[in-house]
């Protein structure tokens, strides 16, 4: 594959500012969310679905389809924008976020919304499962690719190593993972809460091929994930440096904007600081 | 005598040779859980995880979503205690087919004492919606068993005997996943046991009740969950005494499944054998089974209260 071309960048600028809205009108409608990790990740998604993964909307259960599972579940709702711009159903059910009865939960359910490649929710969990993706689809002779995406918070659970060591001792080269690494959890700053120290060594340490990037940078994450496809006998790491809420306005760069509270006015404002910030 | 085991994996071997979806996964216990004759007819097929029973888990529900089928095995202790969140959660609640085998369950974890001993991984496994929980009590049923475990949509916990047990039944025997089977008829009180240690036993007193002059059915209830409530209900009227008989807990097992359904379709009096709230420990299997009370001596005792109990009712009435 090519590299990006500087129109192909605008192209994806512009997509990931429509998830971006489409997500924060999604949780304005219900008045909460998991903004931060939403939105800290979307360029990375954005980039996945709409130049990298060979899916198919017409046929969304494709036996050898790459795959990606949201380990950090919670930021779903940034994936269902995606998916239904891309038609895997009805844009009108992002309204229904969170609504009793709702095809789009708060966490990821594979059972539930169309295109959703495993129900994670639980941290750590999502991760082993792609794991066990990576080893079916290998055996099943596929020659697809399964991306993986944790969040940093998420690495405090001991799953998260567990996983990482099995990938690396069964040389998943068709595993390419990602780290949402917005420096924040719930409770606070990772260097409060659970310092996760050197994170690029420890990955390296596990064996994995690391790399770390601007996580709102497309060139920069496009390069990493061609290097990561070009790297067969081994599992990817890319760090993704990231800004949790990026692109909202009332919560960007703020801990608070774990799970926030707003309600469909703070929605139209932050989008129209996002039209004129992020033109 | 064949173990248990080694017949698991002379079974799995059967199964895989005809079914390429499945898979085995272990978590650095294979050569305890006797499946290394399945590595070594299936290398590609088998996955060790090395001592990380959640990752094990988590690695089985991605392989059932990449539409194989497959098996983890390890200690009932690991399997239920340790890995209970992601079974519930990454297997089942995504509705994925992830047979997962305890093996050693409650006093047959012996040498192994008390933290590998579980008493509660029943009652933890009849919580999960849909899951189906079973324990064949010798290598004919296992053999039945397992196969429709297999090709029932959804996953099951299966508690597995490492060791030899004394063989129930005959070749040939049919079995139901989910249908209690009689071992044994009787008229005076019904003796409902599950599992290699308490079946036997369950027959051993329904031996030791006929010289008493009391006449006692034995129900193998192989499926703890879903609990066959046709025929426990069948034998409640026909005998009108029951007698619950567990390598586990009194609390939430086998005996809690079948006071829920007397106590909502016919009740009539009822006692559980079985680990009364207490933890495990060490020792040798006839230790154990002395120092918990899963005796015949036990079942009939408690059968014998009953069949006096009842008796007592019917001269009130």
């Amino acid at each position: 594959m090519k590299r990006l071309t500087d129109e192909k960048v605008s192209e994806l600028k512009i997509k990931a500012k429509e998830i971006r809205k489409m997500t924060i009108m999604s949780m304005g409608k219900i008045g909460v969310g998991h903004i931060g990790g939403a939105m800290s990740i979307v360029d990375a998604l954005t980039l996945l679905y709409y130049r990298h993964m060979n899916i198919d909307v017409d046929d969304p259960k494709k036996p050898d389809r790459d795959k990606l599972v949201l380990s950090k579940g919670h930021a779903g709702p940034a994936l269902y924008s995606i998916l239904a711009d891309l038609g895997y159903f009805p844009g009108q059910w992002l309204d229904t976020l969170n609504l009793g009865g709702s095809r789009l939960p708060s966490h990821c359910d594979m059972n539930l919304t169309p295109g959703i490649d495993m129900t994670t929710g639980s941290l750590g969990q999502g991760f082993s499962c792609s794991v066990g993706l990576a080893l079916g689809d290998r055996m099943s002779g596929y020659g697809n690719t399964i991306y993986s995406i944790i969040g940093d918070g998420e690495s405090n659970e001991g799953q998260i190593w567990e996983a990482a060591m099995s990938a690396a001792q069964f040389k998943l080269g068709n595993l390419i993972a990602f780290t949402d690494y917005n420096k924040m959890e719930l409770d606070g700053y990772m260097y409060e809460v659970m310092d996760i120290s050197d994170i690029t060594s420890k990955w390296l340490s596990f064996g994995w091929y690391v790399q770390r990037v601007d996580g709102h940078n497309f060139n920069d994450i496009d390069r990493a994930i061609l290097n990561a496809k070009a790297e067969t006998s081994r599992p990817s790491m890319i760090i993704l440096d990231t800004v949790k809420a990026k692109g909202f306005a009332p919560g960007e760069g703020k801990v608070e904007s774990h799970n926030m509270k707003f309600d469909i006015t703070a929605a139209e404002q932050a989008i129209a600081v996002l039209d004129k910030e992020y033109a | 005598m064949k173990e248990m085991r080694a017949a698991f994996a002379e079974l799995l071997i059967e199964l895989a040779e005809k079914d390429k979806r499945i898979v085995l996964l272990e978590a650095d216990l294979m050569r305890a859980t006797g499946t290394t004759p399945f590595k070594e007819a299936f290398p590609e097929r088998t996955i060790n995880c090395g001592v990380a029973e959640a990752n094990m888990i988590g690695i089985a529900s991605g392989l059932s979503v990449a539409g194989k089928i497959p098996f983890a095995s390890t200690f009932a202790c690991f399997a239920a205690r340790r890995a209970y969140d992601q079974f519930f959660l990454s297997a089942n609640y995504a509705q994925q087919n992830v047979n997962l085998v305890g093996s050693d369950p409650g006093i047959l974890a012996a040498l192994n004492g008390g933290t590998h001993m579980p008493f509660e991984d029943v009652g933890l496994m009849r919580n999960i919606p849909g899951l189906v929980v079973f324990e064949p009590c010798d290598i004919v049923s296992l053999k039945e068993l397992i196969p429709q475990a297999k090709d029932r949509k959804g996953s099951s916990y299966m508690r597995l005997n490492r060791k030899s047990g004394p063989a129930v039944y005959a070749e040939g025997e049919n079995f139901e996943l989910g249908k209690g089977k009689l071992i044994r008829d009787g008229s005076d009180v019904t003796l409902i046991a599950s599992g290699t240690i308490m079946v036997p036993e369950a027959l051993s007193a329904a031996a030791g009740l006929e010289k008493e002059g009391i006449s006692a059915a034995v129900i193998d209830m192989h499926t703890i969950k879903p609990i066959d409530g046709e025929i426990i209900v069948k034998y409640a009227e026909k005998t009108g005494a029951i007698v619950t008989c567990e390598n586990h807990q009194v609390i939430n097992g086998l005996g809690s499944a079948v006071a829920e359904v007397l106590a909502e379709n016919f009740p009539v009096p009822m006692l559980r054998v079985g680990v009364e709230d207490r933890f495990g420990q060490v020792g040798d299997v006839d230790y154990l089974k002395k120092e918990y009370g899963l005796t015949a001596e036990k079942i009939k005792d408690k059968a014998i209260t009953l069949f006096r109990r009842k008796e007592c009712l019917i001269g009130t009435r």
